[in-house]
């Protein structure tokens, strides 16, 4: 196991110089220039934009560029913004709490809403709470999050005034709830509907058949039994959710203004802040990997005919 | 018109609960002094640059760097000058030399005095190349910027300050130009022509985080990515602020900022998103919110490479087939005023009605223009726009009233964002036209002509090039007094109308608005709230 984990953890440096190197390759082919882009309608003369440039380094060729890059970042330095001359780590570090605290919610919310949702749906097959159930996901699923999240913000925000319906205050988990379960609402459906068919696949399994046989209340048998070993494409699921939360969050923190990394990485694309861009992404890019290898360790915990050498 | 549906009803439901729900709010008329101490509350971005005067260039940092300094000198509604932090600036004889006097008894937010060494210093600083200011550009006609900002590349600075700078005594200096401007006192109001103090060379970078200026408010605190807190400054020396300070929130999007705005958790939104145009002033109410015009116009801009061979008549069709008026009112929510000029009516020199009839939607007239000019060449126009700045839904508006007219076809070319917009027009890929948009940077035409349509203006990306107009222009620049500049311009804008460099849609409108909670809410020419002005109730 160990070796595994550490096997596993070396296989992701390849990983992590491939994308950051596919992600630079991709903000240089990108139309535009950020140099040029300081000026607006009116450019800069042309001797002050390239003193910019030497001054930046953008007038060295794109791959002693991305091995500057690289360089640095092994030292902990993830570059400067080229308008605000701020550090790109501190860009990233103000903007992560605000998002790291709406993905935990949001996911939390899907989780053990959707996981109950499905359970309750999966044993209760092709009954009315079943159909119930169906049909409320698939509204959830149809509706864009946008239209949930402007819906969420006009009745419990502005006409019942139950909730701020803007975040002013991203460390109060009571204002993020809001944009936590609009985020969560189009994972939660998955979550739920995934969760149905993998019980009802099993409910009749062999093993479900055993454990009643042997005397197990209903209530250990599917605690247990079903449940762990029905949750295997659920947690597959939820592992790659985690990043989707975090990455493609942008929609609902514009919508509940929330400062978080979504929108950075858009403000940043739209003024070609490469280092920006890249520092953001591989960030994510490492939270891929950690939960991918965390679903995989998982595997084993729920079913024990997973093993790992 | 993505999302519009959803936006609307969503609109009308918020206008369902406050319905419900009116208060009947008091309103003090806007007369009471107010609470003095009260905290204005107001809507912003995250600045993109440093809080430099000389490097800001984006509303989010204007929005500070004009709160935290006083410019020498502004400008009323129609574009005349007043004195704020100069006594007088005054040009000599031949408008070669001007001399700037400050009012005395100026202080710094640190305390120190303000002299004219600071002025003459800080603009040293900015034009200098090494010290990489966005605005450097502005100080290029003093005599002694190529010493300081070489155009030659690579090519290091060969002394560290103008010599056309020149400090007389405390309160006096002279600024000596390279060529004689007779309405240079106008450049002088831009953001730029600020002092800086003694503590801003210890540590530029330092100052840039938290300026110091010698405006109406003092820089308290900036919370990265959230919000901006400005103080009043109490021994300011001009007219103080009537409320104790702001707070600039950072807002990631226009309808967030709207929804706060109505749930008072903000006092006044700059500008409404187009989600919320439709009804904002009925939400608000005709006293709480504005739709005025201010100094910014639209245009759609042929390229030169395409259309020089075509007779000029033929654009005056295409301008005479478009119906701004139902366009504005319908697509654009009012959010624009019809354009009847180049230049916009809050500026000096605009004159009403210049275009002479080719602003105005004239089917019949239009097709005989064009028809007379020899058609549109291969019966087809583009207009080239960003789609990330909501162009979309009015370029298609204005293909179809083209279409319409003159029976040809009509496409817009959506760049993904202005970037690529801007890098296609720079390389001169423009296929047929392009959206073109120009904010004044000082309420002169002089500036929205010379920048855009001189043979050699930067900005020019059209590539228009006519000797006529450009021996006006020079005529302008060289004249004696500003009225005969203005004079000379204003003719340069009637060949413009014979020539047709750009087809001029409509001026920009402010459309903000503000809560009960403030009074004396005012917004200038420039689009933005007189925040010191505002006073806040109880």
């Amino acid at each position: 196991m160990g070796r595994y984990v550490v096997r596993r953890l070396l296989q992701m440096i390849p990983v992590f110089i491939g994308s950051t190197f596919i992600i630079f390759m991709m903000m240089y082919a990108l139309p535009g220039d950020p140099v040029r882009a300081l000026g607006g309608e009116r450019a800069p003369d042309e001797a002050q934009m390239n003193a910019l440039r030497a001054d930046l380094g953008l007038d060295e060729p794109i791959l002693q560029q991305y091995w500057n890059y690289l360089t640095g970042l092994f030292q902990g330095d993830f570059g400067t913004q080229i308008a605000s001359r701020r550090e790109v780590i501190d860009v990233i570090s103000e903007a992560l709490p605000a998002t790291i605290r709406l993905t935990l919610l949001a996911f939390v919310i899907t989780a053990v809403v959707g996981i109950a949702m499905g359970l309750i749906a999966g044993l209760r097959a092709g009954g009315k709470t079943d159909a119930g159930i169906l049909f409320f996901t698939l509204l959830l699923i149809s509706v864009p999050v946008f239209v949930i999240g402007y819906l969420y913000q006009t009745y419990f925000g502005v006409k019942w005034g139950w909730i701020s319906p803007t975040v002013r205050d991203s460390e109060d988990l009571g204002e993020l709830f809001l944009p936590a379960l609009a985020l969560a609402s189009l994972s939660l459906a998955y979550v739920a509907r995934l969760t149905r068919t993998s019980i009802v696949e099993n409910r009749r399994a062999d093993y479900m058949r055993t454990a009643r046989a042997k005397g197990l209340t209903k209530r250990r048998a599917v605690g247990v039994h079903l449940l762990r070993n029905s949750l295997i494409p659920v947690v597959t699921f939820l592992g790659v959710d985690i990043g989707n939360l975090m990455a493609g969050a942008v929609v609902t923190e514009g919508i509940f203004n929330i400062h978080g990394l979504g929108r950075a990485v858009f403000e940043a694309l739209k003024s070609r802040e490469g280092a920006t861009v890249v520092g953001i992404v591989s960030f994510i890019i490492l939270v891929y990997l950690v939960v991918a290898l965390l679903v995989d360790l998982l595997y084993a915990v729920l079913d024990p005919r997973i093993r790992y050498a | 018109m993505r999302g519009a549906r959803s936006a609307k009803w969503v609109a009308t439901a918020i206008v369902v609960a406050l319905a419900a729900t009116a208060c009947g709010g008091s309103d003090d008329g806007g007369d009471g002094a107010g609470n003095p101490d009260g905290i204005v509350r107001v809507d912003g971005g995250e600045p993109q640059n440093p809080l430099l005067p000389t490097n800001t260039n984006e509303q989010f940092g204007a929005l500070v760097v004009q709160n935290v300094f006083s410019k020498l000198l502004d400008f009323d509604d129609h574009g005349e000058i007043f004195m704020v932090a100069a006594e007088s600036v005054e040009p000599s004889e031949d408008n070669g030399t001007w001399t700037v006097t400050l009012k005395d008894g100026w202080t710094f937010h640190d305390g120190t005095p303000v002299t004219a060494q600071h002025y003459v210093d800080a603009w040293n600083w900015a034009a200098n190349i090494d010290n990489n200011q966005n605005n450097s550009f502005w100080f290029a006609d003093i005599v002694g910027y190529e010493d300081v900002h070489p155009a030659e590349e690579g090519a290091e600075p060969t002394a560290d300050a103008m010599s056309g700078l020149k400090v007389v005594d405390e309160l006096t200096f002279t600024i000596e130009l390279t060529t004689p401007v007779s309405y240079y006192d106008y450049k002088l109001g831009y953001d730029a022509f600020t002092p800086l103090p003694d503590s801003f060379y210890d540590d530029p970078e330092a100052f840039g985080e938290h300026p110091i200026g010698q405006g109406p408010y003092e820089f308290t605190a900036w919370n990265h990515g959230e919000s901006i807190e400005l103080t009043r400054y109490d021994d300011y020396a001009g007219e103080p602020a009537k409320n104790g300070g702001v707070h600039i929130t950072s807002y990631d999007s226009l309808e967030a900022a709207y929804t706060d705005l109505r749930s008072n958790n903000l006092d006044i939104i700059r500008q409404v998103a187009p989600r919320d145009l439709p009804l904002y002033r009925d939400d608000l109410g005709e006293d709480h919110s504005v739709a005025q015009p201010y100094n910014g116009i639209q245009t759609i801009v042929p390229v030169w490479y395409e259309w020089e061979d075509t007779d000029p008549r033929v654009l005056q069709g295409v301008s005479m087939a478009i119906d701004r008026e139902t366009i504005t009112q319908t697509v654009l929510d009012g959010s624009r005023t019809p354009a009847d000029s180049f230049v916009p009516p809050g500026v000096y020199g605009y004159q009403e009605g210049a275009a002479n009839g080719i602003t105005d939607f004239n089917p019949e007239e239009a097709r005989r223009l064009v028809e007379e000019g020899g058609g549109i060449p291969d019966n087809k126009i583009t207009i080239q726009y960003n789609s990330d700045g909501g162009h979309q839904e009015w370029v298609e508006a204005v293909c179809n009233s083209i279409i319409e007219t003159l029976d040809v076809e009509c496409v817009g070319d959506a760049k993904v964002d202005f970037d690529t917009d801007l890098e296609a027009r720079e390389a001169d890929e423009v296929q047929s036209m392009y959206r073109g948009g120009w904010f004044a940077d000082y309420p002169l035409n002089v500036n929205f002509l010379k920048e855009l349509y001189h043979s050699e203006a930067q900005s020019n990306y059209g590539r228009f090039d006519n000797e006529e107009v450009d021996a006006l222009f020079e005529e302008g620049d060289a004249a004696a007094t500003l009225d005969e500049t203005a004079q000379a311009y204003a003719e340069a804008e009637q060949v413009l109308f014979e020539e047709m460099p750009a087809i001029p849609l409509w001026f920009n409108n402010v459309n903000g608005g503000w809560s009960e909670n403030v009074s004396n809410v005012r917004f200038d020419s420039a689009g933005q709230p007189v925040l010191s002005e505002v006073t806040v109730n109880n």
